[in-house]
């Protein structure tokens, strides 16, 4: 399916069961005296933390499920702001009927601090100076950008959360989640993602950052008033948009086709695949801050909740785990997906692995709809009703 | 619907191996399932036994079916899906059906042994009668109601007896708790190698 016959569906899709109109909010904490003391010793405060959410929170409060975004994600997980035609980056999956069924559960999605989409990061404005941060931000780690979730989860008055889940960056929420507030997690479904980020992927993330900090526009991070180093960003997110493929899909998608028909003998883009990177590298500049990407890639960097971690030796944990992975992401392989398995079954942890089908690599996670929603559906409604629900399906 | 009704319901479309195997296991154990398919046996024994299950399973279309019936499934090979559990992590390891089609027979029964207190082993019988006429007789590779599948598309790479476990099981010391012989519709108990279309053992250590 091409990028624009997937929007299309997406659009088909929407009419029929979408959340609707949905307004992005924020949640204001770490005032003056009450900062976030983040892992690296330092403190940020005071944050701003943007989210949104769909569906309706239960009497007994059981039925929130925490939604966490990858990289370069955002709060806006479903539906469409008032006014504009965006709709949210898992809205496939979030919905009436959906693998996240709004009818339901009660869906929070929380943007990540250091991020660009409404919340504190990099271009807000430093109380200490008056400017933006720049390279002034704190450095700050997943488990960090969990703790800034958890204080919106206890001001949403939400004690224990139905399930934590979100794919790549996301799923290292999930399973930072998991490891910092095991008893505020009743399930866990990780997907396509790593307990601990590889020196492959340091590596990606290097050669981006190095992208950024290389282009004059960047100004040590100081460029607010000028405009933000474009070259450097999106050759950093092309590098991105590499690793989010299979050598297959990029076949089907590309093969060699040319731009014009023809070589040009130029190095203007002359294949599809480079008109391609070109045109998501021009786009992502529009949205997304230089400096969040520097912040957050080093955020990914630091994740490892190798050893005991994630979950203590003799520790029992009640969560619940769904992991899912895609054959063809060699970005975040299955084999990492397995070393989180095998941690499970040294604890005793009630989990269910599935290594998905799907030539999508990484990006499968947001594509791979129908398979990843009956495996989703099925495990909430046993998480939330034990076998009451399973049992009218019955055995043949 | 009433449990009662449920339970009749069950013992009358169950498979006979998966009747056998719901008796022998104790409400409440801890269970993993190898090879667990669909998850027919599990979603039973997990529903009315309340049993704590675990299967792997290596067909994803099958796992998804796992999950629908609400069980927790690891997709996994048998033969690499075992090593990671701590010893006596199980109170049942159930192997039905599916250690015909293992490699490393004896390093899959040693890690069951290992992270199991009990073994529970069921497959078809080479040495049945029909399979035994039809290689003499007819001179061709059996196909029976146990061994369905043609030379080209069984995914069996072990073929046995019930003589040759148990010999196997006697020359590792391993304890056959509780031997169970299967008909098409019935338990067989004369000359079950010759007359039994499968077999099921209980297996301890020593």
């Amino acid at each position: 399916m091409t990028g624009f016959k997937m929007i299309e569906k997406r659009n088909d899709d929407f009419r029929q069961n979408s959340v609707g109109i949905v307004e992005t909010m924020f949640h204001s904490f770490a005032e003056p005296g009450n900062e976030l003391v983040l892992e690296s010793g330092d403190i940020l405060g005071p944050i701003i933390l943007a989210y949104e959410t769909y569906g309706k929170l239960n009497k007994d409060m059981s039925n929130a499920i925490l939604v966490c975004h990858a990289l370069s994600g955002d709060a806006h997980a479903a539906g469409v702001h008032k006014a504009q035609n965006n709709i949210g980056w898992w809205d496939d999956m979030i919905g009436p009927g959906k693998a996240f069924d709004t009818d339901r559960y009660f869906v929070i999605c929380s943007n990540v601090i250091a991020g660009c989409k409404g919340s504190t990061g990099p271009s807000s404005v430093n109380p200490a100076t008056g400017r933006p941060y720049g390279m002034d931000f704190p450095f700050i780690t997943i488990s960090d950008i969990v703790n800034a979730q958890k204080h919106l989860i206890d001001f949403l008055g939400i004690e224990r959360l139905l399930s934590v889940t979100g794919g790549s960056m996301g799923g290292m929420q999930v399973l930072q989640w998991v490891a910092s507030y095991p008893e505020m997690v009743r399930s866990a479904i990780p997907i396509a993602t790593t307990k601990k980020h590889s020196p492959q992927q340091i590596a990606f993330n290097e050669v981006a950052r190095q992208a950024i900090m290389a282009d004059p526009d960047w100004r040590n991070g100081d460029y607010y008033e000028q405009g933000q180093p474009q070259k450097g960003l999106a050759v950093a997110r092309m590098i991105g948009h590499i690793t989010f493929m299979s050598d297959q899909s990029m076949e089907e998608k590309f093969s060699r086709r040319l731009k014009k028909g023809r070589l040009n003998f130029n190095f203007d883009p002359e294949f599809e695949v480079e008109g391609y990177l070109h045109y998501r590298g021009a786009n992502f500049v529009k949205r997304f801050d230089a400096n969040s990407y520097l912040y957050l890639t080093k955020a990914l960097d630091y994740f490892d909740l190798s050893g005991g971690k994630m979950i203590p030796h003799g520790k029992r944990i009640d969560t619940r785990f769904l992991l899912i992975s895609f054959k063809s992401d060699w970005l975040y392989p299955s084999s990492q997906s397995q070393e989180i398995v095998r941690l499970l079954k040294r604890r005793h942890v009630d989990a269910t692995y599935c290594e998905l089908n799907s030539t999508y690599g990484h990006d499968a996670f947001l594509v791979e709809v129908e398979e990843q929603t009956t495996l989703i559906k099925h495990f909430l409604d046993k998480t939330l009703n034990g076998y009451l629900v399973a049992d009218s399906y019955g055995v043949q | 619907m009433g449990i009662w009704w449920r339970i009749a319901m069950v013992s009358n479309n169950i498979r006979l191996d998966h009747k056998i195997i719901y008796s022998i296991i104790d409400p409440g154990a801890k269970i993993l399932d190898l090879g667990c398919g669909e998850g027919d046996l599990l979603y039973l024994l997990a529903r009315d036994k309340q049993v704590m299950a675990q299967g792997i399973e290596l067909n994803d279309r099958a796992i998804q079916e796992c999950v629908k019936k609400g069980l927790s499934v690891f997709h996994d090979d048998i033969e690499s899906g075992l090593r990671e559990y701590p010893d006596h992590s199980f109170d049942f390891v159930i192997l039905n059906q599916s250690m015909e089609e293992v490699k490393n027979v004896d390093s899959v029964i040693h890690d069951a042994l290992r992270i199991g207190k009990k073994v529970i082993v069921g497959f078809p019988n080479f040495a049945y009668i029909k399979a035994r006429f039809m290689l003499f007789f007819k001179g061709r590779a059996p196909i029976t109601r146990s061994l369905p599948y043609s030379w080209f598309d069984t995914p069996n790479v072990r073929f046995l007896s019930i003589t040759d476990f148990k010999e196997f099981c006697l020359g590792r010391g391993i304890r056959i708790i509780e031997s169970h012989y299967l008909g098409v519709k019935r338990a067989i108990w004369l000359f079950p190698n010759l007359f039994a279309l499968n077999a099921i053992f209980v297996l301890s250590k020593p």
